[in-house]
């Protein structure tokens, strides 16, 4: 620990360089060659394996396990890839607990599954560390698509395209290209850099011209794109907040918690990144534990996160919860924000008990905000209430404009399902534009 | 608990785990570890003649066969016969069998054919005190070269007549060892019993080339670039050896004759199926040279184990137990019907079964939209195909059907006698024993 570790009020270097480099390390490390081979050697190769169905881009797994077992890692991660381009990225954020993994018989049989998972990311490290992306282009179609956004919908749907001989622009109203993978999503889950790289690897198959600091709305409008290109992705994340709606949510340190996380993803050096000494964390879902789990990361004396339902009722997964337990985190729960409190700077916080009338007070000198994103603007598409509204190959309400990932109605926030949605809106697109849609 | 004691051939033993004649016991060193670790008898690497001892390779002597996580199922060797000079090994025989008077002893032997080499060779083992002889007509490679080992055993001519010279020059226990790289084990099985032997040994090793070097383009092992043909060995072995071991129990003329049961022993239930087969006792090569000799306290504590679960007083209690139960494919009841059960609170829902009885087999299995998977009675032929790729131990498993029930898959009701093809009525053979020839 630093002298500073203590500081009270919102501040940075509450810890040592050694600290800091051994909490933001990889959380679940590779693989070696040897643990790989053991870890594939379990797999029962099903029958239509359950693993497979688990997974919202229906990677062959068995496949795919089979093929490290076998010595051939390279072919293991063409498997993957072709079905999941971020395959890479995906072995890395799954919540592989409610996906693929859960689903592993194993967890019938012993209660511990196949480390699909980690198996991924072995053969997907594999396969990028040996060269570029696998893919090559077909012949060009002369056939021009925008794609909004530069996430991983966007880049899942981008790279499909390119390869079928589409030309495509990719916008992206961030000055780095990744979206939640490089602005959101937890530091010790891509370490090294490896939203930025895997990007830059994906792009390298050509065909795709990055227009980044380009914003819907701001510098393009859909219906310039619209006129423009012959199709339109869009692939626009969730770029609103929800509010707490109640008193003392505007004092200093009351922050959003995306907005938080996205800095502390583009520090160069997490020791620059200021915290609370007091930190209470709102919301129950992924972007509420990762906010938690990198406040007590950075140093955070108490780091407590308010859910205002039940444990069961809770998004995150047991494993994040666990997670966050296990970094020290408080967990609390049936907690409802009543008011935050303060003079000039969040002082405290109030909460009710979910649904009675018994109060307590939380000291804290920084409060996360993490109850949800939305969409903002519509752009005149018909939406589901919430998101914009998609049918099952990503079409939306105006012809020539299909949608994926966070932005769409349907499926999880999840990378993977983002991955997924850009996928197969590109498999309908290139059908559409190549007649046979 | 069970008395492990073994009497084979007159030679006792503690237990009837023997280490086989091999790498774990060239010499005095390993074969005192070995008896400290509580093996009941060894036999002692092979001997060759006295004068300048064989030479062997120094690169790689071994490949292998790996199962899932580097389980090792299957061993090859192109290690020759000891390559220690002959004084030094007898020396070391007499002072380790004159230190382990209660452990067996035996010596393996190859040397040329010819009588006065035998006759040579035998003198000097005679005078260690050592139990017995096993003569080495079993090895396939490179000793095979040379007219020794497995060019001895695949000629029974050859094979009776060492055994005579054995006998004539020896008074104590001659163990013949039988090397599988044959058509018919019963020939030299028969040749070895007609020359005198008071036991055969099998299997040694099986000719075998367990894989290849893609990148350099040549067997493995392989030395400076090029590779042979070695012996296999290990628990892949073992099915091969069991057939040969009854084989030799069950047929007439070799009923009766002492059998030391050889190949892929690697646990207690591994010697308890050999002895059950008709071996007197087993020897182990492989089990050892993969986990150390300590592996022999398990074989002792469960072979105890179930012997005192079953009521066996003494090996000799189930040595053959099971040798009548082997017989002739035309024997067995065509009647007899069963069908595969699944145990749904044991399925793992890996689909397994499913995917190799629709795949490969009888489409006699059904999955259901939340992957149940039932056993459609009206089309399983009872194969086991299921039961053998199950990943989970007494999952599926086999129900007899009972006198009066009807085979849902043929309509046939089950009756008390029993039929065979001999009584069958698409037999067309009027003598269906005349094309049929055992062992084979």
């Amino acid at each position: 620990m630093s002298q500073d570790a203590h500081a009270p009020g919102i501040a940075s270097g509450r810890l040592t360089a050694e600290e800091y480099a051994a909490n933001f390390a990889d959380l679940h490390p590779p693989l070696s060659d040897h643990e790989a081979l053991v870890a594939a050697d379990r797999c029962y190769f099903c029958h239509d394996a359950p693993c497979m169905g688990a997974c919202p881009t229906t990677i062959d797994i068995p496949l795919f396990i089979r093929q490290i077992a076998t010595h051939t890692p390279e072919a293991a991660a063409r498997t993957i890839l072709t079905q999941n381009i971020l395959g890479g990225m995906c072995a890395r954020v799954c919540p592989v607990e409610t996906l693929c993994e859960e689903a592993c018989v194993r967890m019938s049989a012993e209660d511990d599954p196949v480390e699909i998972g980690r198996l991924q990311r072995f053969a997907t490290d594999r396969l990028m560390a040996a060269g570029p992306q696998p893919f090559e282009r077909a012949a060009p179609t002369g056939k021009r698509i925008a794609v909004v956004g530069a996430g991983p919908a966007g880049l899942s749907c981008a790279h499909r395209l390119a390869m079928y001989g589409h030309e495509v622009t990719l916008y992206d109203a961030r000055p780095k290209p990744g979206g939640l993978n490089e602005y959101g999503i937890a530091s010790y889950k891509a370490v090294d850099g490896f939203a930025a790289r895997e990007v830059e690897w994906l792009l390298d198959i050509g065909g795709i011209t990055l227009e980044l600091g380009k914003a819907l709305g701001k510098d393009l409008s859909l219906d310039a794109l619209t006129e423009e290109y012959d199709a339109v992705f869009l692939g626009l994340g969730l770029t609103d907040t929800n509010k707490l709606g109640i008193s003392g949510e505007d004092l200093e340190g009351v922050v959003d918690a995306v907005d938080w996380i996205a800095g502390l993803r583009q520090a160069e050096d997490p020791a620059t990144v200021p915290v609370g000494r007091n930190v209470v964390v709102i919301g129950g879902g992924m972007t509420a534990i990762d906010a938690a789990v990198q406040a007590k990361l950075l140093g955070a004396e108490s780091v407590t996160l308010a859910y205002r339902r039940r444990r069961e009722d809770m998004p995150a997964s047991r494993f994040e919860q666990d997670l966050a337990a296990s970094k020290g985190v408080c967990l609390l729960f049936n907690a409802t924000p009543a008011e935050i409190r303060g003079g000039g700077a969040v002082a405290e916080i109030e909460f009710t008990r979910t649904g009675t009338d018994a109060r307590f007070t939380l000291t804290a000198d920084q409060v996360m905000k993490a109850i949800g994103q939305k969409l903002g603007d519509t752009l005149g598409l018909e939406t589901d209430g919430r998101k914009i509204a998609v049918n099952g190959t990503g079409r939306t309400s105006r012809e020539g404009v299909w949608a994926g990932g966070d932005c769409a109605s349907g499926g999880e926030d999840l990378t993977v399902t983002a991955v997924a949605e850009g996928r197969d809106a590109a498999e309908d697109i290139h059908a559409t534009l190549m007649g046979e849609g | 608990m069970a008395d492990l004691t073994t009497d084979f051939l007159g030679i006792k033993s503690p237990n009837p785990f023997w280490l086989a004649s091999a790498p774990p016991t060239d010499k005095e060193y390993n074969v005192r570890r070995a008896y400290e670790a509580g093996w009941g008898g060894v036999v002692w690497k092979t001997l060759g003649e006295a004068g300048p001892p064989v030479v062997n390779v120094s690169g790689p002597r071994y490949g292998a066969i790996h199962g899932p996580d580097r389980r090792l199922l299957g061993l090859n060797n192109i290690e020759l016969i000891t390559d220690r000079p002959l004084e030094v090994n007898l020396e070391e025989i007499a002072r380790v069998k004159a230190d382990y008077p209660d452990r067996a002893l035996v010596v393996s032997l190859m040397v040329p054919y010819d009588e006065k080499a035998w006759q040579e060779i035998l003198a000097r083992v005679e005078e260690t005190n050592a139990d017995g002889v096993e003569l080495n007509f079993g090895c396939p490679h490179g000793m095979a070269e040379r007219g020794m080992g497995s060019a001895v055993g695949q000629v029974p001519e050859y094979v009776e007549q060492i055994t005579r010279w054995v006998k004539k020059h020896y008074q104590r226990p001659c163990i013949v060892k039988l090397t599988p790289n044959i058509t018919n084990i019963l020939a030299p099985a028969r040749a070895a019993k007609n020359g005198g032997a008071d036991a055969v040994s099998l299997i040694n090793t099986i000719n075998s080339i367990t894989s290849v070097d893609l990148d350099n383009m040549a067997p493995e092992p392989t030395i400076d670039g090029m590779g042979t043909h070695g012996g296999y060995c290990g628990p892949a072995v073992k099915p091969i050896a069991m057939n040969m071991v009854a084989e030799i129990a069950r047929s007439p003329d070799t009923a009766g004759l002492p059998i030391s049961g050889i190949g892929g022993v690697t646990t207690w239930r591994d010697a308890a199926e050999f002895m059950a087969l008709g071996a007197g006792n087993v020897q182990v090569c492989t089990a050892a040279m993969t986990y150390g000799f300590k592996v022999v306290q398990e074989m002792i504590s469960g072979l105890s184990q179930w012997m005192d679960e079953k009521g066996h007083k003494s090996t000799a209690d189930f040595v053959g137990a099971a040798v009548p139960k082997v017989t002739d494919w035309q024997n067995l009841n065509l009647d007899y019907v069963t069908k595969a059960e699944i145990d749904q609170d044991l399925c793992i829902k890996c689909g397994r079964c499913f995917a190799a009885c629709e795949d490969t087999s009888h489409q006699a299995i059904a999955m259901s939209e939340d992957r149940t998977f039932t056993v459609k009675d009206e089309e399983c032929v009872a194969c086991n195909l299921c039961v053998n790729v199950c990943p989970v131990e007494g999952c599926i498993t086999m129900r007899e059907l009972k006198p009066g029930e009807v085979d849902p898959r043929t309509g046939m009701t089950i009756p008390e006698d029993k039929r065979t093809w001999l009584q069958h009525p698409n037999n067309p053979g009027a003598d269906p024993l005349a094309c049929i020839v055992r062992g084979q």
